[in-house]
């Protein structure tokens, strides 16, 4: 038997016609994921799973989305939670790119000031973070000028 | 045209600075000068904060300005649960320009992305007193003649002083500063400046006690050690008596050294200094009104 037949009867989520898919996400980051990029507005075709076995991460969940295609500002905001997920676009069952998140410049939304007495924690206001380090990841906030590092980050 | 905010120190250039210190120099000649005839201000304190609410009022009234506000929150709508974007919006509706202190830090930033008016940030929280700043500088360049090659003691705590931490961005703009930090280990100055200064290129040297190294200073910015700031009250009993000036330690200085403080202080410039023509303290509270009718003029656009 073929490795391409080898894998496909592996698959455990089934294959899709035209769209995304997201891999490598850490499985307990699954639905922070969904979340953070509105999938539950999305009319097409969803499968995802998690807990798969993965060599990098341990366990990993999948997400394959039918007909769907983002922009780069809108996937990289999973950066900050899936940092090793991969996107494969697919067209007619075949993968025609495959794409890598980035670490945007700018983090609206998404993460919480660690700042308690920041007032984006006390009133009801999107937070907004000027990325100052990728790797650890450094964020400082707008408002109070606090640096939220990656070990307090927290999303909203 | 973009409305002008001061909110953070660094938000200004060295030629905003410039222009803010040389009409404060004007100010201080000719203290009434009723620019702001017709226009309204509001003094919105979130918080009590007696010495810069009197100041800017005193500001305002110099340039002919009216004031409406409040001066805690407890005298305002915000006793009634009202948001501070809610209170921005409606303020900013009848007025020309918003001074406002809160006690969480980012508010100022916030109120001026709500407002349609400029926004003076008068303290927010622990992050940025900016007018504080301009006022210090000002002081330097009234004292000294220059803001370039000076010599800088900080003293007391440096770690939570947000004044020392906005005074050595701002002179870090100017030609050749040197910093000298005095603090207890548990007050030292953060590394995040150390860094900014060895970045920039910038000397500076750290003591753990007053000695004969103030005798190179052109300022000593004192602040006060707060006894709320130290886990181990121990700790402090053991550091509370050792960052104190006593006038004694002055006889060697510079003639031209000034020793400057944001007050109010406790102890840690014990009285006998009062005297001493060094002693810069009050004079610079004083220059604190030039200061901020300066900034009002800039940001409005009045000179």
């Amino acid at each position: 038997m073929p490795d391409s037949l080898k894998k496909k009867l592996k698959l455990k989520v089934s294959a899709i016609n035209n769209g995304t898919v997201i891999d490598h996400i850490p499985s307990e980051n699954l639905f922070k994921v969904i979340s953070i990029l509105g999938l539950q507005n999305v009319k097409t075709q969803i499968t995802f799973g998690a807990n798969f076995e993965s060599e990098k991460l341990g366990s990993k969940a999948i997400i394959k989305l039918s007909d769907v295609f983002f922009e780069d500002d809108e996937i990289n905001k999973i950066s900050l939670i899936a940092r090793n997920a991969k996107l494969n676009i697919i067209r007619d069952y075949e993968v025609v790119e495959k794409r890598v998140v980035e670490v945007p410049d700018k983090v609206i939304g998404i993460v919480k000031c660690f700042n308690p007495k920041c007032i984006t924690n006390n009133e009801e206001i999107t937070t907004y973070f000027n990325v100052i380090s990728k790797n650890p990841l450094d964020l400082k906030c707008k408002y109070c000028e606090k640096i939220t590092h990656e070990d307090q980050m927290v999303i909203k | 045209m973009k409305k002008k905010d001061l909110i953070s120190i660094t938000d200004y250039s060295k030629e905003d600075y410039l222009r803010i210190l040389e009409l404060a120099a004007d100010f201080e000649k000719n203290p009434n000068q009723k620019l702001l005839e017709g226009k309204v201000v509001a003094s919105l304190f979130f918080e009590p904060s007696t010495r810069t609410r009197l100041s800017f009022e005193t500001a305002i009234n110099r340039l002919g300005g009216r004031i409406i506000g409040f001066s805690d929150a407890g005298s305002s709508s915000v006793s009634k649960g009202e948001t501070l974007h809610d209170t921005t919006r409606m303020v900013s509706n009848y007025v020309d320009l918003i001074v406002m202190r809160h006690p969480l830090e980012g508010s100022s930033r916030y109120a001026a992305e709500v407002a349609d008016v400029p926004v003076i940030n008068a303290g927010d929280g622990a992050n940025q007193h900016p007018t504080q700043t301009l006022l210090d500088m000002y002081s330097i360049l009234k004292t000294q003649g220059t803001l370039d090659n000076i010599n800088i003691f900080m003293i007391g705590d440096l770690k939570y002083g947000r004044t020392v931490h906005s005074l050595l961005m701002a002179m870090s703009q100017f030609e050749n500063p040197i910093f000298n930090f005095i603090a207890p280990d548990e007050l030292a100055m953060p590394e995040e400046y150390k860094l900014f200064l060895k970045e920039k290129g910038i000397r500076y040297f750290e003591h753990s006690e007053i000695n004969e190294n103030i005798n190179h200073a052109e300022i000593i910015y004192m602040t006060r050690v707060q006894k709320e700031r130290f886990m181990d009250p121990i700790e402090y009993e053991k550091v509370k008596n050792v960052y104190i000036l006593r006038n004694n330690m002055l006889a060697n200085t510079k003639p031209n050294m000034r020793i400057l403080h944001p007050l109010p202080r406790v102890n840690e410039i014990h009285p006998d200094v009062d005297s001493n023509e060094k002693a810069y303290y009050f004079e610079q509270a004083r220059n604190g009104v030039f200061t901020r009718q300066a900034i009002i003029a800039h940001i409005l656009n009045l000179k």
